[in-house]
């Protein structure tokens, strides 16, 4: 019987397996940022032990930081105490730390496949969920928590026992107006926000394969909304190609070598997933959120789930997001007025995200009363931005440009949405007070948040194209 | 932070909703520390409190609820779904929470939760709608958590489930191991295994 693509990748890392219980998983690369490290360099520290494999480890500041003013002390104390911390912890530990004002720096899932870090066959952790971002080049990455942090700081190994296997495969041509991000927003609608628990999953057919790395990256990061222990796409031409030339990329031989191996990632014509789901990219529209968990989302042009349309069980739950969203029952989303509109987070915030907006709204003004804020991944995104006069175009249309960081998306920095206001945001989750207390979040494609922007409503850009 | 874990027999605090995330547990606004105590204060903050004041608490949040108390949180299914923060776990630990009922748990969670001697017990639907009736009836029903045997039991109905877990994670909670002792002993066969890939 053949293999998958995890299974060969997870055979290659055990060092040992425990009768009855984990395997010894050995790890490639572990990124590590200022929210969830401090506890875990001071568990070194107690026990007096130094990281294990410090050129193995890349350190960057994202989740707490400003978006703006970045060159000034971060007025908030904590927050400046936290990303101190980290340059204390790196310099001790001789780690690499991309902080503030370093020119790698910004979000660590976009910074470790834009500098090539990240690469095909690889384990990869990090002490954020969506570690997953990474599993769009074809490697076994996911997240952890602090005591694992300081596991794999300690020893480079983690225990981990073997997810079970799940392949979905999306087969035919995506609609127009539909992007990638509407593609896991569906899957999600369709298997919930826990239906990948307990699974490894691998994203398959025609569908995926026709995606750019960045595309690929935006379905695998929200792979963990479903519940998955990590998501994956086998490596490609489109793969190999977007990893030659970066800044950490194998060169020359080293290069070839690599190659070979890459190119035998895939998984087998017969191997054997425990679960597999077939989805027909030409039933995929363009996709919003209505409720409190990425589970929860719709058709744009479509409404809400009328209370007899929600199984007995799901009510209560399904009364107490609506009411946290201020939302009916039946109604539409569809010409829902928004007070903000954020353009970010490890999701999307990369440079093909940043264009396909400004190619959208070039020569537009953003509606009156709405606030635009768009926050590049990384220093390097903001950068070719730049260059390429995306800024000018957001300037013209009144959106603000920030620096680099996880910013609105998790209501922890200075980047908060007001309690009450709606804000279509294309980050990951849709939780309540995740955009700050009381906040309410629409999760969307960078195409629809664009369109929200210019209109100041929720819109489906398909009519918008045909008007136009 | 108490480590091991054997028989655990107590009341419990139902907090019956699903797919509660670690955002709820823990806002992220909260995860600034830079030590591992203090969390229990701020754990389901925005559910606990009216507009972040913490004189204002939330009628009808369980845990604002005397009527409520013990060693055991019941929560409904997909707990702990979201962030991989580890302060959701430290927070309901730090609370005074030993141990966490669900018919089913987010995958990180249950490892942060596990690491932390917070033992997550995963029980069927029926047995769970059987534990919140016998809180409901009386809050005061008494359960045992029965790690060395795997068992959860209803004190006052009797009702009793067989739980999962595997041999290793049991030993470790029974004897106060952490996995990072166990890795820290195999250093050895780690850089052997780097030598021969």
């Amino acid at each position: 019987m053949g293999k998958t693509l995890f299974e060969k990748m997870w055979e290659k890392h055990v060092v040992r397996t425990i009768d009855g219980g984990p395997s010894v998983l050995y790890i490639d690369t572990h990124f590590i940022h200022e929210v969830t490290s401090p506890q875990a360099f001071n568990g070194l520290n107690k026990r007096s032990i130094k990281v294990f494999r410090p050129k193995q480890v890349v350190a960057t500041a994202d989740h707490n930081v400003p978006t703006l003013n970045q060159h000034l002390p971060i007025k908030e104390e904590l927050s400046r105490l936290q990303v101190e911390a980290l340059k204390k912890n790196c310099a001790e530990h001789g780690i690499e730390l991309y902080g503030l004002g370093h020119p790698y720096q910004g979000i660590v899932h976009v910074i470790g496949p834009e500098l090539g870090i990240t690469q095909p066959g690889m384990t990869i952790v990090c002490g954020d969920s969506h570690t997953s971002t990474h599993g769009a080049f074809g490697n076994i990455a996911f997240g952890i928590g602090t005591s694992e942090v300081e596991m794999v700081l300690a020893t480079q190994c983690l225990m981990q026992t073997k997810p079970m296997l799940m392949r979905i495969n999306i087969e035919g041509k995506l609609n127009d107006g539909v992007v990638s991000k509407d593609i896991v927003l569906y899957i999600l609608s369709k298997i919930t926000a826990s239906g990948a628990t307990g699974y490894a999953v691998e994203f398959a057919g025609s569908a995926i394969r026709s995606l750019s790395m960045e595309a690929r990256m935006t379905i695998c990061n929200m792979s963990i909304e479903m519940g998955a222990r990590c998501g994956m796409i086998a490596p490609d031409e489109t793969t190999f190609n977007y990893i030659k030339g970066r800044k950490f990329a194998p060169a020359g031989v080293e290069w070839d070598a690599k190659l070979a191996y890459w190119k035998t990632l895939f998984s087998d014509g017969d191997a054997v997933f425990d679960k597999e789901i077939f989805i027909k990219a030409e039933d995929i529209e363009p996709m919003i959120t209505y409720g409190t968990n990425p589970g929860m989302g719709i058709g744009v042009s479509g409404h809400v789930p009328a209370l007899n349309e929600v199984d007995e069980k799901e009510k209560p739950s399904f009364e107490k997001s609506l009411n946290y969203m201020g939302l009916q029952p039946g109604s539409n989303i569809k010409g829902k007025k928004v007070d903000y509109v954020f353009i970010g987070s490890c999701t999307n915030s990369r440079i093909e995200d940043l264009r396909m907006v400004a190619s959208f709204v070039k020569g537009k003004h953003k509606a009156n009363d709405v606030e635009v804020w768009v926050v590049p991944g990384s220093k390097q995104v903001e950068k070719q931005a730049i260059e390429e006069g995306i800024d000018k175009i957001f300037a013209e249309a009144g959106f603000m440009l920030r620096q680099p960081g996880c910013s609105a998306c998790l209501g922890m920095n200075e980047d908060k949405i007001p309690a009450g206001k709606y804000c279509i945001s294309t980050s990951n989750r849709n939780f309540e007070g995740r955009q700050g207390p009381n906040a309410r979040t629409f999760l969307a494609s960078p195409l629809t948040a664009a369109l929200a922007a210019i209109t100041g409503e929720v819109g489906d850009v398909r009519d918008y194209y045909n008007k136009n | 932070m108490g480590k091991q874990i054997n028989i655990i027999r107590s009341t419990a605090v139902p907090v019956n909703i699903e797919n509660v995330d670690t955002d709820q547990i823990i806002p992220a606004r909260f995860l600034k520390a830079t030590s591992r105590e203090g969390f229990g204060k701020n754990l389901f903050r925005d559910w606990r409190f009216e507009n972040d004041d913490e004189a204002k608490p939330k009628k009808g949040f369980p845990l604002n609820d005397p009527t409520y108390k013990g060693k055991i949180l019941v929560a409904a299914k997909n707990f702990g779904c979201g962030s991989s923060r580890e302060h959701a776990a430290w927070a309901i630990k730090d609370y005074g929470f030993d141990v966490v009922v669900s018919s089913f748990f987010a995958d990180i969670f249950k490892n942060n939760a596990l690491n932390n001697f917070l033992l997550p017990v995963t029980v069927s639907e029926p047995f769970l709608q059987k534990m919140l009736v016998a809180i409901e009836k009386e809050p005061a029903s008494e359960f045992e958590v029965n790690l060395p045997e795997q068992y959860i039991k209803i004190q006052s109905t009797g009702d009793k489930e067989v739980f999962d877990i595997n041999n290793y994670k049991k030993t470790c909670l029974l004897n106060g191991y952490d996995d990072i002792d166990y890795l820290l002993s195999i250093k050895e066969e780690i850089a052997t295994y780097e030598k021969i890939v």
